[in-house]
């Protein structure tokens, strides 16, 4: 799960972390009062949408001389301004794809005086399974840059989870960032509750990106990106409040109430899968085959009869999906149950496409056999190769 | 010979009573008889489990008190995730052997935890979020089906669990069968990885073959192929077979597994399809074709 930077910023701070005065705007109305309430005189207005890219992205509404979607301002007028301009469009940036992000939401930030901008990110390094800082001298870039032009400059720091960040830690992220005097000093305190964020509230990602030395020689951060481990929203209910549905795709929103894996994708064949691994290698024999796939959905080991009937309807209920392929193989999945699921859904919602079905496993011709009796326009397959062959043949017609 | 599990496998189950525990108990003491022999659960120490056919298993209040009564060399856990993590370390702390998570969803925090846990341990963990290990014909630990197994020569490794009964599906039907298929999960952090699963496969005599499955996300499989491209050079190789899935998967997007996952311009297919081709694998291009190409590699 993903929240707003602003959001972000207000659960770092509560870890003593230095980020700037800042004051989030929900309406286009509210840019004065939130610019009033900051020091000044120099203000960032800030896009908040669930993507990166933000600043030298472009709004799709105003013409292509028009600022990007992070903007200085020099007085509380121009912050109105830009709130009015800004608030309400499209924001397309590399991150975004094609179609943009509505800004729904701005962050009206104190400036800052920047000396030199640096780049820290926490992750769980899974190749030594601990929970590393990433870090660069090369921050505000764009880090995948970095890391293929230059990756000496990346540097990673992993910590010990039993003894959490030591002073050779500090060290060494100190020495990697190259902070000296007072930044150094800062480097101490931040670090660890950088670390002790991430920790406690079951991050998967922390960003910051830049984080910036500043002229009085201090430490900020200056733009924040958390990512939360969906496994572990269970232990935090303050997190879950924080989510933002209208940064979600509606469809994975609805599969995600019957606890099914969706991701929606730019394709027309919709697909129904059990296992994830099985999911992506079906969406990757439909391309192989010369098609695209419209999503990844795994309906997982248990799946009942209702949560494949709601499956069904998401996928058909997408109007780029011009045909449906179910690759089912059942080892704990039952064919049967599979079959008794896209029956009831195709008599609930209908059947508009091809649909090809592939059962195999555990009770594969009882499966076999409720289809073939439902009286519905079912083709079946023998394998998969067959069955990607023919529901690519039926959707090129 | 086998790897990891086979006929004298001693199991315990933590998780025993829920319905998961249940059910892929009763199928594994079908399955040729294997050496389930006894439950856990902290509060119903004493008391006795009793399948849908009659079957009956010894409940006891902790792993040690299990291990000590039975004399278990493995344990398989279906504990919920909120408690699984607890129930991997408390298996290390019992001095088990062989542990096998099946248990989908466990915070990645747990798991760093565990994992140092178990650095320090002489136990070796098998998942989480895995399908679990057979040897077929002796010992079927996990929710594998078993009537898609045969006795025979291949080693099937694997971090998807449809894609493993998809590739042993596939080497039953052309005839090679399995001499141990392991589904090392789909979790970012682990107890088991490739290499591991690869070094035993290369040193089991039973093993004339190999098919590994991997998908996007980390650098397992490069890892791995970098050290089959090291054991070639000592002279030590068998034919392989790979698929990678998650060719067609959008980067920054989580497919399904945790683990599943293209960040930061990292963990492509492409990538691991060329990695793992360099170390002489024969990577399919579609998952519909791993019993046979892993018979083309076999041909030479």
């Amino acid at each position: 799960m993903n929240i707003h930077e602003y959001q972000a910023k207000q659960l770092l701070k509560s870890f003593g972390l230095p980020v700037a005065q800042g004051v989030p705007v929900l309406n286009a109305g509210e840019g004065e009062a939130a610019a009033k309430a900051l020091p000044g005189p120099l203000y960032v207005v800030k896009s908040q949408i669930h993507a990166g890219g933000r600043g030298k992205g472009k709004f799709k509404e105003l013409g292509a001389e028009a600022k990007g979607g992070v903007r200085l301002s020099k007085s509380v007028e121009e912050v109105v301004a830009n709130v009015k301009e800004m608030f309400g469009n499209t924001l397309v940036t590399k991150q975004t794809g094609p179609a943009g992000k509505q800004v729904n939401r701005l962050y009206i930030e104190d400036g800052a005086d920047i000396d030199r901008e640096l780049y820290l990110s926490i992750l769980v390094d899974r190749s030594v399974g601990r929970v590393a800082f990433v870090v660069s001298t090369e921050g505000g870039m764009d880090i995948e840059t970095v890391a293929h032009d230059t990756p000496e400059k990346i540097i990673t720091v992993a910590i010990d989870p039993e003894k959490g960040v030591t002073d050779a830690d500090v060290r060494a992220l100190n020495e990697a960032l190259k902070l000296t005097g007072d930044a150094a000093k800062d480097g101490e305190t931040v670090f660890p509750a950088l670390y002790k964020a991430f920790v406690e509230k079951d991050m998967s990602l922390l960003e910051v990106n830049p984080l910036i030395v500043m002229t009085n020689g201090r430490l900020r951060l200056l733009d924040a990106k958390v990512s939360f481990d969906n496994n572990a929203l269970f232990r935090h209910p303050d997190v879950v409040e924080l989510r933002d549905t209208t940064e979600e795709d509606e469809k994975e929103i609805e599969a995600s109430k019957y606890d099914l894996a969706y991701v929606a994708l730019d394709g027309n064949i919709g697909c129904m899968v059990n296992g994830a691994g099985l999911a992506m290698a079906t969406m990757d024999i439909i391309k192989l085959y010369g098609a695209e796939p419209a999503n990844f959905l795994d309906v997982g080991g248990g799946a009942t009869k209702e949560k494949v009937t709601a499956a069904f309807k998401i996928i058909t209920a997408d109007p780029a999906v011009e045909g449906i392929l179910v690759n089912i193989f059942g080892g704990i999945m039952k064919c049967d149950v599979i079959a008794e699921g896209v029956v009831a859904a195709v008599k609930e919602v209908g059947l508009k496409v091809p649909l090809v079905v592939r059962l195999e496993g555990t009770n594969v011709d009882l499966g076999k056999k409720i289809l073939r009796e439902s009286g519905l326009n079912v083709t079946p397959a023998d394998d998969l190769d067959d069955a990607a062959k023919k529901i690519v043949a039926a959707v090129k017609g | 010979m086998s790897i990891l599990v086979d006929k004298n496998t001693k199991i315990i189950v933590q998780g025993l009573t829920g319905k998961t525990g249940t059910f892929h108990t009763e199928q594994a003491l079908a399955y040729h008889g294997t050496q389930m022999v006894a439950g856990v659960h902290p509060s119903k120490g004493g008391e006795k489990w009793t399948g849908s056919k009659g079957e009956t298993l010894p409940i006891y209040a902790s792993v040690a008190e299990a291990r000590d009564a039975t004399g278990a060399n493995a344990s398989v856990i279906y504990v919920p995730p909120a408690g699984a993590g607890a129930a991997i370390i408390e298996a290390i702390e019992a001095e088990i052997p062989f542990i096998v998570c099946i248990t989908e969803g466990i915070p990645v925090m747990d798991m760093v935890k565990v994992k140092a846990r178990l650095d320090r341990s002489k136990s070796r963990l098998l998942g989480p979020n895995c399908p679990g290990i057979m040897t077929p014909d002796e010992c079927k630990i996990g929710i594998m089906p078993g009537n898609i197994f045969r006795k025979g020569s291949v080693g099937v490794v694997s971090r998807s669990g449809t894609l493993t009964y998809e590739a042993v599906f596939q080497t039953t039907n052309v005839g090679l069968g399995q001499s141990t298929a392991v589904g090392i999960g789909g979790d970012p952090v682990k107890g088991t990885e490739f290499i591991d699963v690869l070094e035993m496969f290369l040193a089991d005599d039973e093993t004339q073959s190999i098919i590994m499955i991997g998908e996007i996300g980390g650098s397992a499989e490069e890892d791995a192929a970098q050290f089959l491209r090291d054991e070639a050079k000592r002279g030590r190789k068998k034919p392989m077979a790979g698929f990678i899935a998650g060719r067609t998967a959008p980067p920054g997007r989580t497919m399904g597994h945790a683990g599943a996952v293209i960040s930061g311009g990292k963990g492509g297919a492409e990538d691991k399809i060329a990695a793992m081709e360099a170390a002489g694998i024969r990577v399919s291009p579609s998952p519909a074709r791993l019993g046979t190409t892993l018979v083309e590699a076999i041909k030479g």
